[in-house]
Order: structure tokens, then sequence, then C-alpha cells
């Protein structure tokens, strides 16, 4: 089974509004919607609920105050200052360690489950979808992302459907790498803007950090013409292909509003604009397709 | 008095409002909390030093001593230490650096060196506020370490912008969680909407103020000022959905610089925000 990760350094790039494209486009694919922390995929795809499981992220410490004796112990080996003055347990500091329960000389500290967030199984008009959402201020949102990718795995076996299409969240830490993690293809969704250039060379350091082939589509290519050049010749440079260019455009937000992919937008609508647009997005797609099953093993990263 | 900027869809407008307000303010200090993808400095164009490495550590294992019993590793909630027949692995990546290994160690076999998860740098010019950013590794996943140690180089005698990470999560929380009040921006998009939704349950927690600016106002999604209005939820600020901002957002260059009027509208939101704030709260 494949796996093609849809990511942006920068927020707002058009992740979430080109993975839904693609998945009007593909037939066969399954989708893991893995912006954790704000996944925005159901409010166009309108999922039906198949399923959903607790997560538990990292534990938390607690302190019986029957048994603390307040010796200090206990704060002076925590490492992330999570113990209060009158020894009780900051939860949102707290990364479940566990070493005050083994320093405790009275017992009195024991770790607890925390629940950190939801995984649901749902079924869109095309096809199968695991999501994410994280609590509110909980940590360890990497592990939810692997746990959503494990669901949309097992979602793509039972209904013999390949590729995963993963919708990733912004940035370039623990849940981005968590969301690209042993995936066959990344797609780097980029702006041209100075802050869209820096988000890019950082993800673009991320994806060669981890090995993994890289292509990248320029998104609102017409706000600036000269960095759109810019960042072509640094992928070039960096040997990595840009598949495709979308313009600037409000057809993303009035698909949106319409709870429509821009494919849908574009085929009720009589407008040339919308259809270029669609069209655009249908190559870039056809072009990852191309990439995904056609490309020999051996030769993927390779720059052509 | 601490002014956090917020957001729970990236993309929306955080970096912009934050920029713009201080430079609207002038002394004041900016500090880009954004580890992951810190992208202020791109629009004040700072000489930046390093202050700071952020560090965690991580354990050595002295094969000498070792006795090869595992304690360490069954000990270890991060899956970081592996034991094995002859040799104990140490994964420094997955570290969270919280010296458990070392305490419950029988033989003492274990000590640490340091890794380093990202830097702080700081960046000063006369007629600019005062930047600190932090910037983590490429390949790292822990950002929080890195937003602590860049919120104690906050000066409280001075007003202070903190430009947040987007999202929801922890991150996000040791961003905002000291500030004195917290500004919301969002767009009038569905995505915009459903996020901003979130990323004021993650603020209403913190018990901090808060107020919004609507980014990109006019894209033809009027329910986030419904939800305002209806709620009592003070907008701040709009900024119209115009080309031209977005021109200049591309090239690095600060709307407030180039579009007369804005300065003083940023100002106005300051004081608005002041007067919300009470002084006998300020946090130190």
């Amino acid at each position: 089974m494949k796996q093609l990760a849809v990511i942006s350094g920068k927020g707002g790039s058009g992740k979430t509004t080109l993975t839904a494209a693609f998945a009007s486009l593909a037939k066969n694919a399954v989708l893991a919607d893995c912006d954790v922390d704000a996944a925005d995929m159901p409010l166009i795809l309108k999922p039906e609920l198949l399923g959903g499981e607790d997560y538990f992220g990292l534990p938390f410490a607690s302190i019986n105050p029957e048994l603390c004796t307040k010796c200090g112990r206990c704060r002076d080996l925590c490492r992330y200052g999570a113990i209060s003055e009158n020894f009780v347990i900051n939860t949102y500091s707290c990364e479940g360690c566990a070493v005050c329960t083994v320093a405790c000389p009275e017992n009195a500290i024991s770790l607890e489950t925390r629940f950190s967030g939801q995984v649901v199984s749902s079924k869109t008009r095309f096809g199968p979808m695991a999501a994410g959402a994280l609590g509110i201020g909980e940590d360890a949102s990497g592990k939810l992302v692997a746990l959503v990718r494990k669901r949309a795995q097992e979602l793509a076996e039972a209904n013999s459907r390949d590729p995963v299409i993963i919708d990733g969240p912004p940035g370039a830490g623990c849940p981005v790498i968590a969301a690209i993690a042993g995936t066959d293809l990344v797609l780097l969704v980029c702006e041209p803007t100075v802050s869209g250039i820096h988000d890019l060379k950082r993800v673009i350091e991320l994806t060669a950090h981890f090995r993994i082939p890289a292509v990248v589509c320029i998104n609102k290519c017409d706000i600036n013409e000269e960095n759109c050049l810019k960042i072509e010749e640094f992928c070039t440079e960096s040997g990595i292909p840009v598949i495709g260019r979308l313009p600037y455009d409000d057809i993303a937000t009035k698909a949106m509003l319409r709870e429509e992919t821009v494919i849908e937008y574009a085929v009720r609508e009589e407008s040339s604009k919308a259809r270029e647009f669609a069209d655009s997005i249908r190559k870039i797609w056809g072009q990852l397709e191309s990439r995904l099953f056609e490309v020999p093993v051996k030769d993927r990263g390779k720059n052509p | 008095m601490k002014i956090a900027i917020t957001s729970g869809k990236g993309g929306t407008g955080k970096t912009t409002v934050a920029v713009n307000l201080a430079l609207s303010l002038g002394e004041v200090q900016l500090f880009d909390c954004d580890v992951e993808e810190p992208n202020c400095n791109l629009f004040l164009g700072l000489d930046l030093e390093k202050v700071e490495d952020v560090l965690c550590p991580y354990p050595l294992i002295d094969s000498d001593k070792c006795t090869l019993c595992g304690v360490c590793a069954d000990f270890c909630r991060f899956n970081a230490l592996a034991a094995l027949p002859r040799k104990v692995l140490v994964f420094p990546s997955l570290c969270h650096g919280c010296g458990g290994c070392r305490l419950v160690c029988p033989a003492e076999a274990v000590q640490e060196e340091s890794k380093s998860l990202g830097i702080i740098e700081k960046g000063m010019s006369g007629n600019s506020p005062d930047l600190y950013r932090g910037l983590l590794n490429v390949g790292e996943g822990m950002a929080t370490p890195i937003i602590r140690a860049l919120q104690r180089h906050i000066d409280p005698e001075r007003p202070a912008i903190i430009d947040s990470p987007p999202g929801v999560a922890c991150p996000v929380l040791a961003a905002v969680g000291n500030a004195d009040y917290c500004v919301l921006v969002t767009e009038s998009t569905p995505f915009g909407f459903h996020d901003f939704k979130l990323a004021l349950e993650a603020v209403k927690l913190t018990n901090i103020p808060f107020g919004v600016v609507i980014n990109r106002d006019g894209l033809g999604d009027s329910r986030v000022e419904e939800f305002c209005r209806a709620e009592k939820v003070p907008v701040l600020l709009k900024i119209p959905n115009d080309r031209r901002i977005a021109r200049l957002y591309s090239e690095g260059v600060p709307f407030v610089e180039e579009m007369p009027g804005w300065k003083e509208k940023f100002a106005g939101m300051f004081e608005a925000i002041k007067s919300k704030v009470d002084p006998g709260t300020v946090k130190a």
C-alpha cells in the first residue's frame, strides 16, 4: 500500500483544500486527517461516523495528599517544574516520566491515564477516512498522528484500497515528523511569500533528513511571480520537482462554503476560471499518482 | 503587560498581527514562539545573534559499571533505552531528559550528556522592536522546552507581544499560558470559523481575557462575526481581504509601513486591550 503525505510547514497554504480535491479524484483512496489540532477535512467531506476510540497520551502524576509529607524530594527531581509549592501536579507541565513516583519515600504518587483525544473512522462520499482530534492543550500529538495513520492503513487493507492520503499538520515538529515517517511521497504545498519560502526550506530539510521523496506545488502563485521563480530555482537546486502551480483565487473559499471540493465546485459552476483551477489540480494529482505507482522502488528519490 | 497572539488554524495572520502591532507601538519586545517555523524576522530583517542553546540531557551508559539488569529500560516511558543481552542502547532523539534512568540505576552506571533541541536568538536595532525568537532544530520534535526557555527572556517592565504557534496543543498553551491578554486571529472562512472555536476553548481554559482580530475580512463567511456578537466576544480589529496586503506580505513588508492609517488602528487596539486588563493583575 502506498502512502502520500501533504504538508506545508506554513499553515494556510492550502493543504486541506488540495487533499480534499485529491480525495474526489482518487478512485480508491483512504484519507487520514492528521491535522489533529484542528482537523478541517470533515467540513468538506461530511463524514458519516463508523466508530471511534479514545486516545490516551502520556500519563500524568497524581499526589495523594493523605500520604504526602511534603518532604519536597519529588519537586527537587522533577525537571519539568510540574509540582507546585503546595504539592499539586500541574498536568499540563507533567510529562508522565514517573520520576516522582520512584522519588517519593511515602509511595504517595501514582500515574494516571490521561485522556488526550479521539480517533474516529468514518465513511465519506469518496471513501473511508480516519481522523484524530487532540484534546485542548494536550501533548504527544505525534503519537496520535501515528495512531490515525495506523487506522487509515487498516481501513485501506480491509477495503482493498490504495493509496492512503494524509492531510498533515502545519509546522516541522513532532506531529509533522509522525505524519511523514515511512510514507512513499510527500507533497509540499507552498505559497510564494517570504514566510512560505522560509517554511518550505525547513520542510525540505526535514524530508531530506528522513530520506522521503518530495515534490512541490506552488499555491497562490500569482501573488508574487519573483518569489515563484525563487522557489523553482531553489527546488531545482535541491533536486525537488515542482509539479504544479495554482493561482490566488477565492474558488477554494467558495467551494468550502458550499461544503464541496474545488473539483465538485468546478463541475457545477459554469466559470472557466473554476474549470481551469480544477484542471490544474487534476494534472497535479495525475503526477502524484504516476510517481506513487509507476516509479520503480530503486529509482525513487533520484532526480530524473 | 504580555499580549499573546494565537489562532487554531495556521496561516490566519498571527505573525502579521504580531509584527504590525509591535511596529505600531515601537518600544516593545516581540517574542516569536512559533519555534517550528519562526517568521517574524522575515518582516523585521534584524541581525540575529544566538543567546542560548536549549539543551536536553540524555543518558550515557558506562559499560564498565553497567550490569545489564535492564531496570533503566523498563523505567523509561519514552522508549529511549533498550536493554539488549550485551549492551544497553540509547536513542537520544526519543529521550525527554527526565533523568529517571540515572535515578533508578542500581549500579550508578548512568551519566548524562546534553543534546541541543534548538536555539534562542535575539535581534535589536534602535527603531525596531526588540525581537527574541526560538528555532527548533530540524528533525527534533520537542517545541515546548524551547518556548519555555524563550519566555524566560521576557522583561516584565515592558510590553511584550508573543507570536504563538498554530493549533491548540501543549506548545500553544506554553506560549499563551502566562499572558495577560490573548488576541485570537481568525479569517472569515468555514475552516477559519471552525478552528477559531477550538482556539477559543483553549483560551477559555487559561482564564486569560481575550479579543478577536478578523483577518481577510469579507471572504464570504460572516459566522465568526455573528458568533462574536452573540457571545459578546470583542472584535478588536478587522483586516480586509486585500490583494495589496497579500502582496506586501509576500514580499516581507509589514503593511503598516506602507498603508497609511494602520499604525493608528493597531495602536488603538493596544489601548483597547490595555483598558481591558486590570493593572493589578498583570503577571510578572
